[in-house]
């Protein structure tokens, strides 16, 4: 065995070692992940275990009492989708205001002769009050189109029109992944998962700024050992660490929320690989480029919340108006989550994960050119 | 084997720590590089350890000329780093496996030479303990200990006694004093005149970066502008016409009043000091204590500097 080997192995070692003696900090960079993901997860959770969304709570106030108001009242608590509570108008104003319901419809006064007239081409339109909460306002266009959808299907009918055609389709709506169903821990997991692994390869990236300020790093510069031997070796020892987190805490994820790798296995695992690769060498460079413990640590954690947060670890990028989707694949992070979430819950093959593991080895390579170039050798 | 500082200058930005500095440390002798702090002493042992590339000067080691980075030559150095450089929360033996591992040792031959340097230091008995547990004194044996893992010819000891109680002090002098004494190279910092004058053979004075002085002690105390000194104290300070006197008398050098202590430099004590305290003691000055010593590393460090050690 060579000298260099034995002493690539040595450094290796020591970080490890010094990672699983710190009991404490151990459980708390395995537990929180899992915590944090597994409050996400339940907060996206899909109701009773099923495939169904969440019922969206919508009052109604039926002004007209008329035979079409009420077959559309109906269908309306008939939607697997909604939970309709009829109520007076004043009551579900209130209710919208407070909260506690996401929109009220308000059928006015002569609804059914009005509505009818109007769709044989006779009299005005009559006016559908839609109350919502403007802080959700994706809630407006959904109440609006499944209440278009059942006043149709009911006026169609031929007692209250005659022998017009109903609605020319039925929307069948079908969750789209590879498993039998959705589970929305599996994204909370990747996510959480790639913000504390980030995070844990900041403090290895601290922890060498302060071997520098307690002579250690002196020390280990005394022995005749390249610099790709000391930085390396440092690559090595945090990515082996994160790799070891990310499968703890997906072992976890497995056991308890039942997330599993749907699609390839390998995929995952490269994927997992090379984000562990770039954690660690996101460290390397934020310890090279830093000044002061301090002042590096509070510029890391922001740079870090920044990378996650357009990575969309805590908010799925999907869900990013589209100029910052596109803009957000020039982050590291978004490959990371997308890598995770493709070879989990979306169940794709291994050139799922075969992208965003070249993508973030990239990225790696270029954040350790730049630990190497910007590393402060000689002045300790 | 011989380590040859050769004429080394290092410049941090327009800081010159070390301006010219050359001396030769030899095989079986301790080389005492004093110093007031700040004299470029640690930067010097920077540039001796490979630790830092001299803007010119080279040092050589038995003639090869020493690199930094995986040069093999720094195996033959050990280097004692004034801060100790341990993994505070791993066990002193996973300490020494670590730092033997950085030179290559492995297997039962790293093993014996653990149980070697914890005999050395005597610290066999604490191997299962994290040096968080042990006291100053012990965590700088084990600094050292991890120094002499690899066997190295030459040992740079860069104030390896800095927080030590005076019991601790002596058993790492009687570490380095047995380590020159199987012939090894022994280049020790410090800026405690105490220490070289007990350890080293040979004493290399620096300041602001340059050698002032490269010689023996007993050379060196010779060169001493005086000497002797006797130390006075009164119970009311001596007038200016009484130190005035005192100057003129025969055989005395230099005198100096703080407060109510009067120190007199003589070469010749006999004549100077029952001279000085009968003309004192004629003026009514009444000498409540009275101490005497021979010249030291301090008179020799003021006479080239016109500082004290301690002053700067």
């Amino acid at each position: 065995m060579s000298a260099t080997f034995t002493a690539f192995r040595a450094l290796v070692r020591k970080d490890i070692a010094l990672f699983l003696r710190d009991r404490r900090a151990l459980v708390i960079s395995v537990l929180t992940p899992i915590l944090v993901a597994a409050f996400f997860g339940s907060l996206f959770a899909p109701v009773s275990g099923g495939n169904s969304i969440a019922r969206m709570k919508v009052g109604v106030a039926d002004l007209d009492q008329s035979a079409l108001t009420k077959a559309v009242l109906e269908s309306l608590t008939q939607d697997a989708s909604l939970d309709v509570q009829v109520l007076p108008e004043d009551q579900a104003k209130e209710l919208v205001r407070s909260g506690k319901l996401r929109a009220a419809i308000v059928f006015p006064n002569g609804f059914e002769p009005a509505a009818t007239g109007a769709l044989l081409g006779i009299g005005q339109m009559p006016d559908v009050k839609l109350l919502y909460d403007p802080s959700q306002s994706m809630i407006r266009p959904m109440v609006a189109g499944l209440l278009s959808q059942h006043v149709m299907q009911r006026l169609s009918r031929p007692n209250f029109i005659g022998n017009s055609k109903p609605i020319p389709f039925n929307v069948d709506s079908i969750a789209v992944t590879a498993g039998p169903r959705y589970n929305s821990y599996s994204h909370s997991f990747a996510g959480m998962s790639i913000q504390f692994i980030l995070l844990m390869g900041i403090d290895a990236g601290i922890a060498l700024l302060l071997m520098r300020q307690e002579g250690m790093w002196r020390r280990l510069r005394a022995a005749p050992l390249s610099r790709a031997v000391l930085l390396g070796s440092r690559v090595t020892g945090t990515t082996l660490i994160a790799m070891a987190i990310l499968a703890v805490v997906y072992l976890v994820a497995r056991l308890i929320f039942n997330v599993r790798i749907e699609g390839s296995v390998l995929g995952f695992a490269l994927v997992a690989a090379a984000f562990a690769l770039l954690a660690a060498t996101t460290g390397l460079m934020i310890a090279s480029i830093g000044g002061s413990v301090g002042a590096t640590r509070a510029v890391a954690t922001l740079l870090v919340l920044i990378l996650v947060m357009l990575g969309g670890a805590w908010v799925p990028s999907f869900l990013f108006p589209e100029w910052l989707q596109h803009l957000t694949e020039f982050v590291p992070t978004r490959w990371a989550v997308d890598g995770l979430d493709n070879t989990t819950w979306r169940g794709l093959p291994l050139e799922y994960g075969l992208k965003p593991a070249a993508i973030l080895v990239g990225w790696s390579a270029l954040f350790a050119l730049i630990a190497v170039w910007r590393f402060n050798w000689e002045d300790d | 084997m011989n380590l040859i500082a050769d004429r080394l200058q290092k410049k941090f930005g327009a800081i010159t720590a070390v301006a010219d500095v050359s001396f030769t440390a030899e095989p079986g002798k301790i080389l005492g590089l004093l110093g007031p702090n700040g004299a470029g002493k640690s930067t010097t042992i920077s540039m001796l350890a490979g630790l830092t590339t001299p803007d010119s000067g080279r040092v050589r080691i038995d003639g090869a000329i020493l690199g930094t980075g995986a040069d093999p030559t720094k195996r033959k150095l050990g280097l004692v780093t004034q801060e100790i450089a341990l993994l505070e929360e791993l066990p002193a033996r996973m300490n020494l496996e670590f730092f033997g591992g950085l030179y290559g040792l492995s297997g039962p031959a790293l093993g014996a030479r653990i149980a070697a340097v914890l005999e050395l230091t005597s610290l066999s008995d604490r191997a299962r303990d994290p040096p968080s547990t042990f006291s100053g004194g012990m965590r700088r044996r084990l600094n050292i200990a991890c120094a002499l893992l690899h066997e190295p010819q030459i040992l740079l000891l860069d104030e390896p006694t800095v927080g030590v109680d005076p019991q601790s002090r002596n058993a790492i002098f009687e570490t380095i004093e047995a380590l020159a004494g199987q012939g090894r190279t022994v280049v020790y910092t410090t800026h405690y005149m105490e220490e070289v004058e007990r350890l080293c053979d040979r004493i290399v004075i620096v300041d602001h970066g340059r050698v002032l002085a490269d010689d023996t002690l007993e050379a060196l105390l010779a060169s001493a502008p005086v000497g002797n000194k006797l130390t006075l104290k009164y119970d009311g300070a001596p007038d200016s016409a009484a130190l005035a006197e005192i100057r003129t008398l025969p055989g005395v050098v230099q005198v100096n009043l703080v407060g109510t202590e009067m120190s007199v430099s003589a070469n010749d004590l006999g004549t100077a000091a029952p001279r000085v305290l009968e003309r004192l003691a004629a003026r009514g000055f009444s000498c409540q204590e009275l101490t005497s010593r021979r010249a030291n590393l301090e008179d020799v460090f003021l006479g080239l500097t016109g500082r004290t050690l301690r002053d700067t």
